[in-house]
């Protein structure tokens, strides 16, 4: 059996820098969580009422393209970790391959939260239109903007992996962004049930 | 010092310096009318004063950040500035300008200031912090200009840093953000809006990137950490200070017409603020422990760890106590604002200012190890009078704050005190902070006199 380039896994993985902006960015949404339910609260049947202009089904398509599209990153993070001497080309590529679904499934989630955008503004409704959409176009928007960050990062990672960048060694990088967007993936997993679901 | 044109640093210190002298001088005045109204009256009125206290201030940044650009840029670049000439031009221009206007502030009516410079012409006077005239305003753009023309071609043509590159957008911003000060919008709410632009987003924004830059550089040069290990630490602080920065604009559109969303990105962005100040502590003492150096120029590297702490106790600790919704309903527009304004503003940019003109003055005076060791024990003392003077200070007007809050913000409209009445009570407290001030005037003096000592000479 051919062995591995590792010989420990270094925990945690990923650079420290890469953790405190995991834990900043969980502090920030918890705060947006919190101030959502106290909020909510308040204004129960506000809430519900305004959440069924929601469209669930496209939230739910979203959730698993998240999900999947993590997956994929994992699997893309796995094959670095298991490469050996001589499938140092291989694993990059089949990586290459994982970050390449997990970008399409990232971008389609964009595409059909900007369809969901056009049609609530379509309907006129604003951040002042009441609180519940004020917190849904804050938490839904700003997590919008941390997916289409997190697409450039796997583009980035995508890369260098099409040039062999990496090995199970040196893979810091992947690590890093691997790890982005599973925050990323975990925030819509909180927040997708808190606003669309939850009644 | 490596590059001859470093020296055209030397006199945008020296005239920071003096106009930190005048800015904590007319301060120092200020807090002595808190206690005797008619004191200078009817010369100079409190409204004078303040507008010359804090003009001073933005200006005295102006050529610390200017002077400090200066001497980094060449070493980061690893050449010559492009124009040491423009450099020195527009020194001249600045502060003939800057002092033109401070005396008009001071002999001249305001109103009859307005109309005598044609500010009916264009409209820019009278917002808080901008109140230069429409032509100071022009002179500024025009030098801001040129001294980014002159940065931006060194970084050109030489050597590109993390530090020159972040250095250079925060001066973009800084220059940007400017613009905002010639939009007046005749809306008062949207006058104030806008007028954030320019007074927030210089503060919390863009001159945080130049902060970031500036601080790193005298770390690497007083620790002799690797460059790559800095970056690092200064992107992740830049980062974090833009996002939070950006949206922590919403902690001033509180209660001012703005819509009510903002009470809630504000709140939230700004409660992130502090993030990167406590980063940029970690950031100093993480490098001060893994230094590979032992400079001689302690005290630069004593300014450096100075500016972290007082820039984080300052900006993030007692900004942060007020920056919430909730509570900023109570606390708007009271002492406990200034409090945080005075340490925020000293402990972030006066102090950044410090450490680099502790760190770069030695070497453009011909000492390249600092100054001898009998100038930085004076010169420690300084660094202690002043930091411990203006949290003194800090702490008497957060008391101050808290006393007004209770008395006026807190009862309702039957029981409220009046503002006359709270300000006497206040009066003892103003008394404790006018002592802090004396303190760190005495600090800045002690300052001054370190750079006129003499070393004993060393037996041969």
């Amino acid at each position: 059996m051919a062995k591995t380039l590792s010989i420990k896994a270094p925990y945690p993985p990923g650079d420290f820098a890469i953790w405190i902006i995991v834990y900043v960015e969980l502090v920030t949404f918890g705060l947006l969580f919190v101030g959502y339910a106290y909020s909510r609260r308040a204004n129960l049947h506000l809430f519900n009422d305004s959440q069924l202009l929601l469209n669930q089904t496209t939230g739910f398509i979203n959730t698993l393209l998240l999900i999947t599209s993590s997956f994929f990153i994992v699997k893309a993070v796995e094959k670095i970790k298991s490469m050996t001497h001589d499938t140092r080309y291989k694993s990059n590529i089949a990586a290459s391959h994982w970050l390449l679904s997990a970008i399409v499934l990232g971008s389609f989630f964009l595409v059909l939260k900007l369809t969901e955008f056009s049609h609530i503004f379509g309907q006129g409704i604003t951040l002042s239109t009441n609180t519940f959409f004020m917190f849904y176009l804050l938490l839904t928007m700003f997590h919008f903007m941390h997916v289409s960050l997190g697409v450039i990062i796997l583009v980035n990672l995508y890369r260098k992996t099409k040039s062999q960048g990496y090995t199970s060694e040196d893979c810091r990088g992947l690590e890093s962004g691997a790890l982005y967007w599973h925050l990323v993936d975990l925030l819509w997993i909180v927040l997708f049930p808190l606003v669309y679901i939850i009644r | 010092m490596k590059y001859s044109s470093q020296m055209v640093a030397k006199p945008y210190f020296i005239f920071a310096l003096i106009l930190l002298a005048g800015e904590i001088v007319f301060g120092l005045a200020m807090g002595t009318q808190y206690l005797y109204g008619d004191f200078l009256f009817p010369a100079i009125p409190f409204n004078v004063l303040r507008m010359v206290h804090t003009n001073l201030l933005i200006v005295l940044l102006l050529f610390g950040f200017m002077g400090a650009t200066y001497y980094l840029i060449p070493e980061e670049s690893e050449r010559e500035l492009w124009s040491p000439m423009l450099a020195k031009l527009t020194f001249w221009i600045f502060a003939a300008a800057g002092v033109a206007t401070i005396l008009g502030y001071l002999f001249v009516p305001y109103a009859t200031l307005a109309e005598s410079l044609a500010n009916s012409f264009w409209p820019t006077m009278g917002r808080e912090f901008l109140e230069q005239p429409t032509l100071t305003k022009v002179g500024i753009v025009v030098v801001v200009l040129s001294y980014i023309l002159n940065v931006t071609m060194t970084v050109i043509k030489g050597r590109k840093t993390t530090i020159s590159v972040i250095l250079l957008t925060g001066l973009f911003g800084l220059a940007f953000f400017f613009l905002f000060a010639f939009y007046v919008p005749t809306n008062l709410a949207m006058d104030k809006f806008f007028w954030w632009f320019v007074v927030h987003l210089w503060v919390e924004g863009t001159w945080e990137l130049i902060l970031g830059a500036l601080l790193a550089f005298v770390l690497i040069k007083t620790t002799g950490v690797d460059r790559e290990h800095i970056d690092k630490w200064l992107y992740l602080i830049i980062a974090m200070t833009l996002i939070s920065g950006l949206a922590g604009t919403g902690h001033h559109f509180f209660y001012i017409g703005t819509p009510g969303y903002w009470l809630w990105i504000g709140s939230i962005a700004s409660a992130a603020e502090p993030i990167p100040f406590f980063l940029m502590i970690l950031f100093a003492y993480n490098m001060a422990k893994n230094r590979r150096i032992q400079h001689d120029n302690k005290i630069a590297l004593t300014w450096a760890k100075g500016t972290a702490v007082v820039g984080f106790l300052g900006a993030g600790v007692w900004g942060f106590l007020h920056t919430l919704a909730p509570i900023n309903y109570y606390t708007h527009g009271t002492q406990l604002t200034a409090a945080h304004g005075h340490l925020a503003f000293f402990g972030a940019y006066v102090m950044i200012c410090f450490t680099m003109i502790s760190y770069a003055m030695p070497i453009l005076r011909g000492r390249p190890h600092g100054n001898g060791p009998k100038s930085q024990k004076v010169e420690l003392a300084s660094f202690w009078m002043m930091v411990l003077g203006m949290i003194g200070l800090t702490l008497a007007l957060t008391v101050a704050g808290i006393m007004q809050i209770e008395m006026q913000r807190l009862p309702d409209a039957a029981h409220a005190v009046g503002f006359m009445e709270t300000q006497a009570a206040i009066s003892k407290v103003y008394m404790v902070r006018l002592a802090f001030g004396v303190m760190v005037l005495l600090g800045l003096l002690t300052y001054f006199y370190s750079f006129f000592v003499k070393e004993e000479k060393a037996a041969a």
